[in-house]
C-alpha cells in the first residue's frame, strides 16, 4: 500500500500532465465533433439533395478510413503541403472529425425518429424548415440523441490514446514510463493508468447523463436502451 | 507536391498483403473470440448470484471505458514480465503480438458485444421465458433452443458493426510494434516522405472493405431487426 | 390451495386464499380484472412467486412446505418434478417463433421426459391431427393465424401428457371469428380426457358447457361457488349479478 502511496506521489506531476493532455484532446474533440455532427446530421436531412448526397459522402469517407490513417494524414501528410500542425491539433481535428462523423448517424437517426406527425403539423402551421427543426423537431431529437452521443463521448475520451502515435505524452504514455521504472512496477502502474481512464470516461459520461435527464423529464419519454446500444454500433461501423 | 502514381500502386502489394497476414487475421480471430466471450458476459449477468455479476459488470464497465492502446500495452508488459519471450524462443515477434493483438480485441470488444446481446436478450418477451417455464425446460436448454437463437437474430447486426468497428481500431497494434497495414505504410512511406500515397492507398483499402460491410450489416438490420 | 397470499410490492392480491380442486375437475374462475383469477394460475405454473401459504398437488407441495412452524422454499429440482405433472396455455400463445410447429410440440417431450425424436414427433402428429392442424407440422408459428398459433399450444401443452391443465384467458386476444376453433379442440379435450382443468375465461357458454364449478373472484377472495347452471342463471350475490350483467 506505501508502495502504491510513494508511487502515485512520485509521478503525480507527470501523470497531471498527462491527465491534461487526454483531457484537452477529449474537450477539444468533443467540441469539434458535436460541431461537425450537428452540421453533417441536419445536411442529411436538408431539403436539398446536393447537401444530402454531400454530408452522405463525408460520413462514411470518415467512417470507413480508419482513425488512425485520418491522423496520420493530418501529421505527416499536410507538413508535405506546408499545413503543419501541432500535435495537440492533430490530435483534435482528428477525435473531433472521426467521432463526429459517427456522432451524424446519432443525430440524423434521432431527427428521423421524431414522429412524423410532427413534420406535418409544422407544415400545417406554414413553418419553413428551419423554423420547424429549430422549434420543433429538433428539442424533440435532441433528448432522444443524448445516450448515443454519451456513449460515443466514452469511445472519444478511450481514441485519445492515439495521442500516443503522434508523440504526445498523454496519459497512456506516462503510465508507460511508470511502468518502466522498476520502483513501481506493472500492477501499480497500470492499475492507476485503468483507474484515471475510468475516472474520466465515467465523468464525461456522467455529465451527459444528467443532460440527458433533464431533457427527458421536458420530454417526458426515455429513449429505449436497446434502441441505443443498436445505434451506437451502426454509427461508429 | 505531386502526387505518385506509380510509388501509390507499387505500395498495393506490400500493403494488401499486410492487411491480408494481420489486419484481416487480428479482425476475423477477434470478432469470432469476441462474440463468443460476450455472449458468455450477457449470460453470465442474468445467471450468476448479484454479488459476483456486480464485479462482472463493473469489470467489463472498466475494460470498455479504457483504451485500447492502453490495454495492448498492458498485454504485452504482463507477457514480458512472466519472462514470455524467453519462454516461446521458437515464436517469432511478430506472431506473439499478434496472439496477445487478438487477445486484446477479443476481450476488449467482447464487453461491446455483451451490451448488444443483453439488449437483444431484453427484447425477447416475458412470455417465451413462462412459456418455457410452464414445460419445465431446464435452464440450459431455455438458453440453447428458445432465449439465444432469438437473440442473437436480434444481434447479428450489432455484432456485425462492433467487428467492423473492431477493425477499423486495428491500426492501434501499432503501439505493440505488430507490423499491420498502417504500420506497413508508414514504414514504406516514411523512406523517401511520400507519406501522402502510401496513406492514401491504406485509407482506399480500408474504406473498400468496411463501405460494402457496413452497407451490408444495415441491409440486414432492416431485415432482421424490424 | 391453502392459505396463499400474493402481494406485488405493497399491493395485496390475494390474501388467505384456500380452495381445493378435485382430481379429474374442471373448474372455471371468473371475475373481474385484478381480482386475482390469474394470479392464481400463473402462481400453480411457479410463474410468481408465492408470498404466503401453500399449493399442494395430489398431497406433494409444490413450491414451499411446512416443516414444523416453519415455511422453507423447496429446491428447483423438486419443484421442477411437481412442476412437470402441469401444463399451461398462455393468452398470447407464447409459441417459440425460432422453431417450426412440431419443434415447438417435442421440445419439452424430447428435453424434459426424455422420448426419443421419432417418438414424440409420431405423438405430435396425433396431437396435431386432435387440433386440425396436421398439414402445418413443419410451417414456422409466425406463417399462422391466432387461432391456429393457440391450437399449437394447446397440442404442445398437451404433449406433456399433463394431470393439470391450465387454461388463461386463452381467447382473449384472438379475433372474434376464430374463437370458435380453439373452444372446439378444448370441448373435445374436455370430453375425450379426464385432466384436470383450470380455466379463466370470459366465455360464459364455454365455461358453462365443460366446467363441474365456478368459482367467482372479487378482490382476491372467492365470494360465489357453484355449478355453472346455477352460477350463470341464479347467482345469490350482489356482485356477481353486476359482473355477469356487464360482461354477458
Amino acid at each position: 500500500m506505501s508502495d502504491l502511496f510513494q508511487a502515485v506521489t512520485d509521478y503525480s506531476p507527470y501523470l497531471w500532465e498527462g491527465v491534461q493532455v487526454t483531457l484537452a484532446l477529449s474537450g477539444g474533440g468533443a467540441v469539434v465533433a458535436l460541431v461537425v455532427a450537428v452540421t453533417l446530421g441536419l445536411c442529411a436531412i436538408s431539403p436539398f439533395v446536393v447537401l444530402r448526397v454531400g454530408s452522405r459522402v463525408v460520413v462514411e469517407f470518415f467512417r470507413g478510413t480508419s482513425l488512425v490513417v485520418q491522423l496520420f494524414f493530418l501529421f505527416y501528410v499536410f507538413p508535405l503541403f506546408g499545413i503543419d500542425l501541432p500535435g495537440m491539433w492533430c490530435g483534435i481535428i482528428g477525435l473531433g472529425l472521426n467521432y463526429g462523423a459517427y456522432g451524424s448517424e446519432v443525430v440524423r437517426g434521432s431527427l428521423n425518429a421524431v414522429a412524423k406527425v410532427q413534420w406535418e403539423s409544422t407544415t400545417a402551421l406554414s413553418m419553413s424548415w428551419s423554423m420547424a427543426v429549430r422549434r420543433v423537431i429538433w428539442p424533440q431529437a435532441w433528448g432522444l440523441m443524448l445516450p448515443g452521443l454519451n456513449n460515443l463521448m466514452v469511445m472519444l475520451v478511450k481514441g485519445t490514446a492515439v495521442a500516443l502515435l503522434i508523440g504526445l505524452h498523454d496519459l497512456t504514455y506516462w503510465v508507460e514510463v511508470m511502468r518502466k521504472d522498476p520502483e513501481v512496477g506493472l500492477w501499480i502502474a497500470y492499475g492507476v493508468g485503468f483507474l484515471l481512464y475510468y475516472l474520466v470516461a465515467l465523468g464525461c459520461s456522467s455529465g451527459l447523463r444528467l443532460l440527458e435527464r433533464r431533457a427527458q423529464r421536458r420530454l417526458g419519454l426515455a429513449p429505449s436502451k436497446t434502441r441505443t446500444t443498436r445505434a451506437t454500433a451502426e454509427a461508429v461501423a | 507536391m505531386e502526387f505518385d502514381l506509380e510509388f501509390a500502386l507499387e505500395a498495393v502489394g506490400p500493403l494488401l498483403m499486410a492487411f491480408l497476414q494481420v489486419t484481416l487475421v487480428v479482425t476475423v480471430a477477434g470478432s469470432v473470440i469476441a462474440a463468443l466471450l460476450g455472449l458468455i458476459w450477457a449470460v453470465g449477468q442474468r445467471e450468476l448470484p448479484t454479488p459476483i455479476r456486480m464485479v462482472l459488470t463493473w469489470v467489463l464497465d472498466v475494460i470498455r471505458m479504457t483504451p485500447l492502446p492502453l490495454q495492448l500495452l498492458f498485454a504485452v508488459a504482463i507477457f514480458i514480465s512472466f519472462d514470455g519471450y524467453r519462454r516461446f524462443p521458437e515464436t517469432d515477434v511478430e506472431t506473439i503480438g499478434m496472439i496477445l493483438g487478438v487477445a486484446v480485441f477479443s476481450v476488449h470488444y467482447s464487453t461491446y458485444m455483451a451490451e448488444s446481446y443483453r439488449a437483444g436478450i431484453e427484447s425477447i418477451g416475458r412470455g417465451q421465458w413462462e412459456a418455457a417455464t410452464a414445460l419445465s425446460l431446464p435452464r440450459i436448454r431455455v438458453w440453447r433452443a428458445v432465449i439465444i437463437p432469438q437473440a442473437l437474430r436480434a444481434t447479428l447486426p450489432s455484432l456485425g458493426n462492433w467487428a467492423i468497428a473492431m477493425f477499423k481500431d486495428t491500426p492501434f497494434l501499432l503501439v505493440i510494434l505488430v507490423p499491420e497495414m498502417v504500420a506497413k505504410a508508414k514504414q514504406l512511406g516514411g523512406a523517401s516522405y511520400q507519406y501522402t500515397e502510401v496513406f492514401t492507398v491504406a485509407g482506399l483499402i480500408f474504406l473498400a472493405a468496411s463501405y460494402p460491410t457496413a452497407v451490408l450489416m444495415r441491409k440486414l438490420e432492416k431485415k432482421l431487426v424490424y | 390451495m391453502e392459505d396463499v397470499a400474493k402481494r406485488f410490492g405493497k399491493n395485496t392480491v390475494l390474501d388467505g386464499l384456500n380452495f381445493t380442486v378435485e382430481r379429474g375437475e374442471r373448474v372455471t374462475l371468473i371475475g373481474p380484472s385484478g381480482s386475482g383469477k390469474t394470479t392464481i394460475l400463473r402462481l400453480l405454473m411457479t410463474l410468481e412467486e408465492l408470498s404466503g401459504g401453500y399449493i399442494y398437488v395430489d398431497g406433494d407441495p409444490l413450491t414451499y412446505a411446512k416443516r414444523g412452524n416453519r415455511r422453507v422454499k423447496l429446491p428447483n429440482k423438486e419443484v421442477t418434478r411437481i412442476r412437470k405433472r402441469i401444463g399451461m396455455v398462455f393468452q398470447q400463445f407464447n409459441l417459440f417463433p425460432n422453431m417450426t410447429v412440431c419443434e415447438n410440440i417435442i421440445e419439452a417431450p424430447v428435453h424434459v421426459l426424455g422420448q426419443s425424436k421419432e417418438e414424440a414427433r409420431a405423438k405430435a402428429v396425433d396431437l396435431l391431427d386432435q387440433v386440425g392442424l396436421r398439414d402445418k407440422i413443419d410451417a414456422h408459428p409466425s406463417s399462422l393465424s391466432g387461432g391456429q398459433q393457440q391450437r399449437v399450444a394447446i397440442a404442445r401443452a398437451l404433449a406433456m401428457e399433463p394431470e393439470i391443465l391450465l387454461l388463461d384467458e386463452v381467447t382473449s386476444a384472438l379475433d372474434p371469428e376464430l374463437v370458435g376453433d380453439v373452444l372446439e379442440v378444448l370441448r373435445e379435450v374436455a370430453r375425450e380426457t379426464d385432466i384436470t382443468m383450470l380455466l379463466v375465461t370470459h366465455e360464459m357458454q364455454f365455461a358453462q358447457d365443460v366446467s363441474h364449478r365456478v368459482l367467482m373472484f372479487d378482490e382476491g377472495r372467492v365470494i360465489e361457488e357453484a355449478k355453472p347452471e346455477v352460477m350463470f342463471n341464479n347467482p345469490e350475490h350482489e356482485r356477481t349479478k353486476q359482473f355477469l350483467q356487464a360482461i354477458l
